[in-house]
């Protein structure tokens, strides 16, 4: 019981700061792996990539995914619960007061300093997945060669070249391909 | 089976009593119309919210009609400029000027739907192969794709955020501390809102 509550509270936090929609949630689940044992590191990053494959807004896609880890179906619920309950209760007081909240100069100087913000704690939340996925971390210094994690880099050139150039493509195609020479190569 | 009920029940009431109860019936059925189209519209959202726009002006104006295309754009960016979920945000405001605060929720909970069904779904079938090496290898190399996808949406979100010396300042040191000194997200949300209202820098840009 107590632990749905923590759940619920956990994902109402991340409701209320996580601004610019998308990956903006993503900062906060990061910061859930370091206080709580729901998910971990690595099953963080497949959440992304299921999230990104499956109908459905991400924030909401990545609660649920988390809130299963963390206590089945009933946690599914409690944690997009916990997401969207601070979107209704703000909406209905910002819909009260429209015009004013759409002119102020309060907002625009806020987003002007939050729309960065945001941005670099989705690159700081990444980070160690970047590290994890591309370099072999435990060969550090002791072989420089081996460090190097040469496959993975070279499928992270290639996924970027791909995913530039055709950005029309739906993020699926790139995720299958992504699993198929995940297989190939034995990552 | 309860439309029955509810039919027979109508044809022996007095006639002030019916009008209540059609009204009702007409508000219930009018909420259960907002839980369906955000459904449809939380469906059809693949990935982050701005995939939802397409499906919101076919099903919201064009054939509900409920509010124009100039509207949506509207209700949109307020669900940009506030926090949570975008998708979630433009759902309850469609919603709540519809119907008020119950079409606020239920308009939400149809957008919301889609992905609590869909994703649990997945989430037991995962939980039962991950041990597979398969799978393993299959996702490690998922891993490498969503670290590229990552880095566009976030060249992105640069483009739009990074206009000045203190925004790429801010930008560094969210990086920074979340990244290298695992910091919690919370307080630097808080303090870059009052960083961007202190300075000003919103006003500065425009003019």
């Amino acid at each position: 019981m107590m632990e749905f509550l923590i759940l619920y509270i956990e994902f109402f936090k991340a409701g209320l700061f996580a601004v610019g929609g998308g990956l903006a949630t993503l900062p906060f689940l990061k910061a859930m792996i370091g206080t709580h044992t729901w998910f971990t590191a690595e099953e963080l990053t497949n959440m992304i990539a299921i999230s990104e494959s499956t109908p459905g807004p991400m924030g909401v896609n990545m609660a649920t995914f988390a809130g299963f880890h963390a206590g089945g179906v009933i946690g599914s619920l409690i944690a997009t619960l916990g997401l969207i309950s601070p979107s209704i209760i703000i909406i209905i007081i910002v819909s009260k007061i429209l015009d004013k909240f759409r002119s102020s100069k309060t907002v625009q100087n806020a987003f002007y300093a939050l729309r960065p913000a945001s941005a670099g704690l989705i690159i700081g939340a990444m980070f160690d997945v970047f590290l994890m996925a591309l370099f072999n971390l435990d060969y550090w210094k002791v072989d420089m060669v081996k460090f190097f994690n040469v496959p993975a880099i070279l499928i992270f050139i290639g996924a970027c070249v791909c995913i530039w150039k055709w950005d029309k493509v739906h993020p699926i195609c790139f995720i299958i391909a992504g699993a198929v020479l995940g297989v190939v190569f034995g990552l | 089976m309860l439309l029955q009920m509810l039919s027979k029940k109508k044809k022996s009431c007095p006639n002030r009593v019916q009008d209540k109860k059609e009204s009702e019936e007409g508000r219930l059925k009018e909420l259960l119309e907002l839980y369906w189209a955000f459904f449809q519209v939380g469906i059809m959202t693949f990935g982050g919210g701005y995939a939802m726009l397409p499906m919101l002006q076919r099903v919201v104006v064009n054939e509900k009609k409920w509010a124009t295309e100039e509207e949506i754009m509207d209700y949109y960016a307020i669900g940009q400029v506030t926090p949570g979920v975008i998708a979630v945000n433009t759902a309850t405001f469609i919603g709540y000027k519809q119907k008020n605060i119950l079409g606020g929720i239920f308009a939400t909970f149809g957008v919301v739907s889609p992905s609590l069904l869909i994703i649990m779904a997945l989430a037991g079938i995962i939980g039962q192969f991950s041990d597979l090496a398969v799978v393993q290898h299959a996702f490690n190399g998922i891993r490498i794709v969503v670290c590229a996808l990552v880095a566009k949406a976030v060249i992105g979100m640069i483009k739009k955020g990074v206009k000045d010396i203190l925004t790429l300042l801010i930008c560094i040191a969210a990086f920074v501390a979340v990244g290298i000194f695992q910091v919690s997200p919370i307080p630097l949300v808080i303090i870059c809102c009052l960083l961007g209202i202190l300075t000003k820098g919103g006003e500065v840009r425009k003019q």
